[in-house]
């Protein structure tokens, strides 16, 4: 254990304390106790940039299941750095937003504080871990908080959809990642994540490799919302805003960012990695920015504007595989691509995050979220009208803010595709430029509906739930200052470009990165074709958002009975429908079906068994010699037992089962067990008294009713098969010895250590004691369980008395 | 000997499945007191019958009955009694409550209640 150990459970420690904070100080916001946590381990991380900035990878471990070489083994580099930096720093602020965003009179601060900090520390584990299982745990919890806080408020109906939808489809993905990861392991012999990467050579030719790719991709897939598994992330926006800020847009949906970065060295020389996260983030990014036009919910919009940024990131981490075959022309242009998905990746959690805080605010101050009934806003809410301005204007790239640098070099990225000629790129490539091309100016047309229809054109106090004001400092404190980091990257990029992406880029690409790599990002590098494209998005894109509402239908025309969701409602009903009917065949509630079942398989399954092993043997030989008396008691069970079939009272057949109780207590006399037939006599005295006690003086039923024939029949056969099955077996146990008797031991054994003479006694109480503790245990439990029906009164008495 | 207990066990067994498919109560009760029996006899078959002579150590005695088996014996015996104790007092009083001990009768899911 070490502090860095200690700075990734923090968040569970803390989240322990939570509900006991939240009781004793009713009259202070729970918020502002967890806001000091993400502060203080954004400080302590911040100390590790200059450590990465070097090279440096800081690593501690600590053994957890090491016979399965499992190790809890976290680990400080460029990449993991600059998620641990995003979580603990997003965090701080969406902490500080939601202590104003949410009140503490009305909402459940206890359970929302924990599971947020259930969700930090968990992400901060996924992005640390060294050793994949341990990732792996991680990565469920994040989509086990990302449920909880999604279905925070839990009378409504559309959160607890929302929570269901997301936690199925990000847990269908994790189970398909821990598959990859168990064929990983098979393949490298290890879990260890860099143990895989320095052996990343020797893999791809293992035939295991392109399942084990396509599994990590699924998990990674449908955790960071590619089509067609985006359709979580839109109705995940029920969450209260600070966690859609948190999760939804700046950390959680990054995992499988992250994922695709660290495993790239792994998979990235594989033609198949490079075509389908490419292509999978261009339809995300096409399909995101084209959905995000028709919605009227701020937060939808930003909801398929996330969908469709993480699938720009996405495309360009798929494209920066391409540098890994270019390596000998030393070609750079490829890893710029990737370059440009770290870039791009910061600058999205600033620009979105402010974002959604600012639908926050809307939504907080009108009562409404809906742009047909905004409007106005500039007057009331200056504020807030600059920082959506600025968020918006970067997310659709323009300049000076940071959004325009990551834009502009994906879209050179995007052009540099054409001059690709490996995995069939050069015939296929030329779509890559054109499809980014038109997502940019949907994605400019949405940024310009984001900030232009609440805060623009009339305001119609009529529609809104209350009169708008401009919104409490606190609230306003974060977005300004996500606001501030998107002009402050957008004029100085190169703040970051050594400090954290470089070294970020050099764990994605190890091989490529040497110490003579620079990252340098500029505002003008020469009327190449991305300012062209830049130029073009914008013309086109003012053109279109003015005609908006001419051509806005034609985006309708999908209908909704074909749309992946109504696949999804239907998959999940169909399955609750096939399942409920599968459930209503087996479970009648009639004990008899029960047993006949229980029966039946009994018979078939041991009968199949005795004749396909060929198992029935008999072996005269070691029989035992009949003596009179055991012939006689074997006489009077027989007669008993069948007895019992016919008998007519309650009573009678009470007796006669004690009748074979006792004379099965007999029978242990005769076959040298005398403490068995101290016990029985005991046991039977006892069942026998307590039988009476119970039903005689119940009323005697009114004759049976009579049973059908078949019914009769029916039980006759089967009882009879698992007479003659039974028999067989206890033939063919004892004339098969498969293995020598453990017996001898206790013989030998049970005076020499156990100093007693009754062996079957010393094996109960000092061999197999504990054993007869649990027996013990058991016998106490029927106890409490007969105690508690004697005390259970129904309805039935309360009526009587 | 074991011939003879093997068709003891067989019958014993017969009999308690019979009466478990019954439909009353108390039936289903006898034919699991019944099926204990026949399992514990089973287990007694199936180490092998009088080998020797009862397991108390002596200095005369040569060999011996095998222990484990009456081992197995002696706690399924507390079990059983346990098991047959509780079924016995559920159906007094289930019957005291519903005024019934026909397990038709008794029938129901959580859907139809």
């Amino acid at each position: 254990m070490s502090l860095l150990h200690l700075a990734v459970f923090a968040p569970f420690l803390l989240a322990l304390f939570v509900p006991i904070l939240y009781k004793l100080f009713r009259q202070i916001h729970t918020g502002w106790f967890v806001l000091i946590l993400p502060v203080l381990l954004f400080t302590y991380f911040s100390r590790f940039i200059p450590l990465t900035k070097q090279g440096d990878v800081i690593t501690e471990r600590a053994a957890w299941i090491p016979s399965l070489d499992i190790t809890v083994d976290f680990y400080v580099d460029g990449l993991g750095l600059l998620f641990a930096l995003l979580i603990t720093g997003i965090g701080s602020l969406v902490v500080l937003y939601s202590v104003f965003y949410l009140s503490k009179e009305k909402e459940k601060l206890n359970q929302f504080y924990v599971f947020l900090l259930l969700f930090m520390g968990s992400m901060l584990g996924v992005v640390l871990s060294d050793n994949l299982i341990v990732l792996y745990s991680f990565w469920e919890f994040t989509s086990l908080s990302s449920f909880l806080l999604i279905g925070y408020w839990n009378e409504r109906e559309r959160s607890r959809y929302g929570a269901q939808k997301s936690l199925l489809i990000t847990v269908f993905g994790g189970l398909s990642l821990l598959g990859g990861i168990i064929l990983l392991s098979i393949m490298g012999n290890t879990f260890s994540i860099r143990e895989l990467i320095s052996q990343s050579g020797q893999l791809i030719d293992h035939s295991l490799f392109t399942p084990a790719l396509l599994l990590v991709l699924l998990g990674a897939f449908t955790k960071s919302a590619q089509f067609p598994f985006h359709i979580w992330l839109p109705d995940a926006m029920e969450a209260p805003t600070p966690v859609s800020a948190y999760l939804h847009s700046a950390t959680m949906v990054k995992a499988g960012l992250y994922l695709v970065a660290r495993l790239s060295p792994v998979f990235a020389e594989s033609g198949l990695w490079l075509w389908l996260v490419s292509i999978t983030g261009l339809i995300t990014l096409f399909w995101g920015s084209y959905s995000a036009i028709k919605q009227t919910d701020l937060k939808a919009i930003l909801a398929f504007s996330t969908i469709s940024q993480l699938g720009l990131i996405m495309s360009l981490l798929g494209l920066g595989a391409a540098a890994l075959h270019y390596e000998s022309m030393g070609e750079t242009i490829y890893l710029a691509a990737t370059v440009a998905a770290v870039f791009h990746l910061i600058n999205h959690a600033t620009f979105k995050g402010s974002l959604f805080m600012v639908a926050g605010i809307i939504d907080h101050e009108t009562g409404t979220r809906d742009i047909k009934k905004l409007g106005g806003l500039m007057q009331v809410m200056p504020i807030t009208f600059t920082v959506a301005i600025i968020g918006a204007f970067s997310m659709a790239g323009l300049p000076p803010f940071n959004g325009f640098l990551s834009k502009e070099m994906f879209l050179a990225s995007m052009v540099s595709v054409l001059e690709l000629d490996i995995f069939n790129m050069d015939t296929w490539g030329v779509l890559f430029p054109v499809i980014a091309w038109v997502a940019s100016v949907f994605t400019f047309i949405y940024s310009m509906i984001v900030v232009l229809k609440p805060f623009t054109g009339k305001l119609s106090l009529k529609l809104l739930d209350r009169k708008p004001h401009e919104a409490p400092i606190g609230m306003l404190l974060s977005p300004i200052i996500l606001a501030s980091l998107v002009i402050v990257f957008g004029i100085f990029p190169n703040l970051l470009s050594s400090s954290i992406i470089k070294p970020a880029v050099a764990s994605i690409q190890p091989s490529l990165v040497g110490p003579d790599f620079q990252v340098h990002i500029a505002f003008w590098h020469g009327p190449e074709p991305e300012v062209w494209m830049t130029i073009g998005i914008i013309v086109l894109g003012v053109l279109l958002y003015k005609t908006l509402s001419k051509w806005q239908g034609i985006t309708m025309w999908v209908p909704d009975r074909i749309s992946l969701n109504s696949l999804y409602d239907n998959g999940l009903r169909g399955l609750e429908r096939s399942s409920s009917f599968v459930m209503k065949c087996l479970m009648t509630g009639s004990l008899r079906t029960y047993l006949l079942s229980v029966f039946l398989f009994f018979i078939l399954s041991l009968g199949f068994t005795i004749y396909w092993k060929d198992a029935f043997t008999l072996d005269t030989k070691h029989f035992a010699p009949i003596g009179f008396y055991e012939l006689l008691l074997a006489g009077v069970i027989v007669a008993a037992a069948i007895a019992i079939l016919f008998a007519k009272s309650r009573l009678t057949s009470i007796i006669i089962l004690g009748a074979v109780g006792y004379a099965i207590s007999l029978f242990f006399v005769l076959l040298r067990a005398p403490d068995l037939a101290l016990t029985q006599l005991v046991i039977e005295t006892i069942s026998v008294s307590l039988f009476l006690l119970c039903f005689f003086h119940l009323p005697l039923l009114a004759s049976r009713k009579e049973e059908r024939m078949t019914f009769r029949l029916n039980n006759a056969m089967i009882s009879i098969g698992v007479g003659v099955i039974v028999t067989l077996i206890a033939l063919s146990a004892h004339s098969n010895k498969l293995f020598d008797s453990i017996s001898s031991y206790y013989l030998e054994n049970a005076y020499k250590e156990a100093g007693g003479k009754n062996v079957v006694n010393v094996i109960l109480v000092d061999f197999r004691g504990l054993d007869t503790m649990f027996e013990i245990t058991v016998l106490s439990i029927a106890a409490l369980g007969i105690f508690a029906m004697i005390k259970l009164r129904l309805t039935r008495r309360k009526d009587q008395s | 000997m074991e011939l003879l207990m093997a068709i003891v066990i067989g019958i014993l067994f017969m009999c308690a499945t019979y009466l478990m498919l019954s439909k009353s109560m108390l039936r289903i009760i006898i034919g699991t007191g019944l099926l204990s029996h026949g399992a514990h006899l089973l287990i007694l078959t199936m180490g092998g019958l009088k080998g020797g002579s009862v397991p108390l150590l002596s200095d005369e005695t040569a060999s011996y009955v095998d222990p484990l088996p009456q081992a197995l014996i002696l706690t399924a015996i507390v079990i059983s009694f346990g098991v047959t104790s509780f079924l016995l007092v559920l159906a007094y009083r289930s019957y005291q409550e519903l005024g019934t001990d026909d397990m038709e009768e008794m029938r129901g899911t959580e859907t139809n209640e």
